[in-house]
């Protein structure tokens, strides 16, 4: 009896004593780290993980996360499920996160719904890309959760008449589809859709042509980078600002490109869903912590998609304490709400997918000479209204 | 009707300048030296950065920035081509093409860790900026700068080579080296001169074009086609061919803007389909070849 007690004494002060074996949990991120688009998204993703651990430490003492980044330079359906089944499979990760373009994450959806492991998706943006796997959860965007509040806020703004040019890609005809049936919707009428090859360099010829059918207002939606540049700039030197054809877009003047835009960008209104210039104490800690540690990066939408996808993380880390469980993990991020540096943000309990405020800025420069995005209007907990139908 | 027609001219013609300076080094060096230079956008980039930091970086006025652009890009293609690419002349068309490319991708690695991986816009000044009221409609006033830059090199390289002696001791040297050698024309110092020129006016194109095809890593490869499109349609070694390719390109894209916005771009290489199989040598064949 004595001998009994006495073991088990030693037995107890053994385990209390030994050393805390901290729990790995592996999570795969899967994005263009290199390659033309690194700079818009691959290294604000980067970035927006790193910011969040840094802020946050582990998610418990005894729970260390390990991130393995995985490089995808373009869409490539056949590499990311090669690169998602790899990290599954051989890396042993538990959950994964990033990807950047929807074909990429549609193809991953098999591993992810056969395997059981929980995604959080970073930036691809079609409706469609959550429903594909019970196990994806988005923190970006969807096409239409933004468009649809920019058409409101263009009627709302008396522009009766608009012509829509868009880049011919699948992102760019998401955008023009949801724009043109809310704004047609409200009483709107579309004088034309232009979808403009992926390629185009020289703008000015759509913009001349535009400019002789004298509508309201121009929706526009090109990707980042170069198309963009190009485009706003021959907005601008082919005189539609003169003529009174308003710009309307989304994605146009984020961050990492608005600086290099210029003057050309000052007075651009769009709406979306993330601005630098965002006026809370979360966004204010998230930009200071971002400069400490990347001084030369911006603090972009897709930096922030990654910061808020990182929590999403942590929290079904937490909740499952660091073990495998898939469905556990999914359930409580499921109608989880937070405050993210963009403002409040709601994990949907049915869809996984994110209910948002959509903000209509302009663009403004400020005393030092830097473009801001200024929120000036506010759509409240928007969601994705492409799945509504 | 009329002013859809003389839009299309308008915005063709002033897109096809655009197209022929950014293609204009590479109807230097593929063109004239027969060297597959597929590093010619890279040139072009370095000029385009070059031009971006002195105008940002060192205030340094518009014109200057871009002669001193050239300037760059033609001293490190110099280097270049010492060290490596006269190296190749003599070898086979594949290793030429192997060594430009890995000439592209070292460029767009270099250019990404200097200058990020975003695009670096060149200010212009306000002289260049905004539109210009053409009366019955209006025009980028930038669009000038590849107007007079290009009619102005085009004279220039003609003058250069076909009525100075150095022009004559590179059409030498690029028909028959072992002859032009022998007369004592010192060939390696003429390729590298024209070498050099071909990128520093690939410089110039990549300064000029700037507004359209933006300055960032990926610029060598991503226009590439297009700049191999205009040498190949002019006829490879022939300036004017490759002036009028530029602007009947230009045109054709252009007027496909207009009146089919979908097949934009597909009209460009449509287009060069029927010239190509029409013509494989291009439009102007270069008559002293035989």
């Amino acid at each position: 009896m004595k001998l009994t007690k006495l073991l088990l004494a030693a037995a107890v002060a053994a385990i209390s004593t030994a050393p805390l074996m901290a729990e790995t949990v592996k999570v795969g991120v899967i994005g263009p780290f290199s390659g033309p688009f690194s700079g818009s998204f691959g290294e604000p993703f980067r970035q927006g993980v790193e910011t969040y651990v840094a802020m946050n430490g582990q998610p418990t003492d005894d729970i260390e996360v390990e991130f393995i980044y995985r490089d995808l330079q373009a869409p490539d359906p056949g590499r990311a499920r090669a690169l998602a089944q790899e990290l599954v499979a051989r890396d042993g990760v538990q959950y994964l996160a990033g990807f950047v373009f929807t074909p990429n994450a549609i193809a991953a959806a098999g591993i992810s719904a056969q395997a059981k492991i929980p995604t959080v998706i970073f930036n691809a943006s079609a409706s469609a890309v959550v429903s594909q796997s019970p196990y994806y959860v988005r923190t970006s965007n969807t096409l239409p959760q933004v468009s649809v509040p920019t058409a409101q806020n263009a009627l709302e703004k008396g522009y009766r008449t608009v012509v829509t040019a868009v880049s011919d890609y699948g992102p760019g005809v998401d955008a023009e589809t949801s724009f043109v049936k809310a704004f047609e919707a409200g009483g709107g009428e579309v004088l034309e859709t232009i979808r403009m090859p992926l390629s185009t360099t020289d703008f000015g010829p759509y913009l001349q042509s535009i400019q002789l059918q004298e509508p309201d207002a121009l929706f526009v939606f090109l990707p980042y980078g170069p198309p963009t540049y190009s485009f706003v700039n021959a907005y601008r030197n082919n005189g539609l600002d003169d003529a009174g054809i308003a710009f309307v877009g989304t994605s146009e003047t984020q961050e990492v490109d608005l600086q290099s835009l210029g003057e050309a960008a000052i007075g651009l209104e769009t709406g979306y869903f993330y601005s630098a210039a965002h006026e809370s104490p979360e966004n204010e800690a998230f930009k200071e912590k971002l400069a400490e540690l990347f001084p030369d990066a911006e603090p972009n939408p897709a930096t922030v998609s990654a910061f808020d996808g990182t929590h999403a993380l942590y929290e079904m880390i937490r909740a499952t304490e660091g073990q495998p469980d898939p469905d556990a993990a999914i359930a409580a991020i499921s109608g989880a709400s937070w405050e993210s540096p963009r403002g409040p943000i709601t994990i949907d309990a049915e869809t996984r997918d994110i209910i948002q405020n959509v903000y209509i800025r302009v663009v403004e420069q400020e005393e030092n000479g830097r473009l801001v995005n200024r929120e000036i209007k506010t759509y409240e907990a928007q969601p994705d209204y492409g799945v509504q139908d | 009707m009329l002013s859809l027609i003389a839009s299309i001219l308008i915005d063709g013609i002033s897109y096809g300048l655009v197209l022929f300076m950014v293609s204009v080094g590479l109807t230097v060096t593929l063109g004239l030296m027969r060297f597959v230079n597929l590093a010619h956008g890279t040139f072009a980039m370095v000029g385009g950065y070059a031009a971006a930091t002195f105008v940002t970086a060192l205030g340094l006025p518009y014109v200057l920035a871009l002669i001193l652009a050239a300037a760059v890009a033609g001293i490190i293609a110099f280097g270049l081509e010492i060290a490596l690419v006269r190296r190749v002349y003599a070898r086979p068309e594949l290793d030429q093409v192997l060594l430009t490319i890995g000439l592209v991708f070292m460029g767009i690695a270099l250019s990404g860790m200097i200058f990020g991986n975003s695009l670096v816009p060149i200010r212009l000044p306000e002289f260049l900026r905004g539109s210009t009221d053409l009366g019955f409609r209006s025009m980028p006033t930038q669009r000038f700068v590849p107007l007079v830059l290009g009619l102005l090199s085009l004279a220039g390289i003609w003058l250069l080579f076909e009525r100075t002696r150095f022009g004559v001791k590179l059409r030498a040297t690029v028909d028959n080296p072992r002859a032009a050698g022998e007369l004592g024309i010192n060939t390696r110092r003429v390729y590298a001169a024209a070498f050099a020129i071909g990128a520093a006016l690939a410089g110039l194109g990549g300064v000029a074009g700037a507004e359209l095809l933006p300055v960032e890593p990926y610029y060598p490869l991503k226009y590439l086609v297009l700049f191999l499109a205009v040498v190949a349609v002019g006829g490879p070694g022939n300036m004017a061919g490759s002036f009028v390719a530029a602007i009947l390109l230009g045109t054709v894209e252009t007027a496909g803007k207009y009146l089919a916005p979908e097949f934009a771009t597909i009209a460009l290489y449509a287009l060069m389909l029927i010239v190509l199989s029409w013509r494989p040598e291009g439009l102007f064949q270069r008559s002293s070849k035989t």
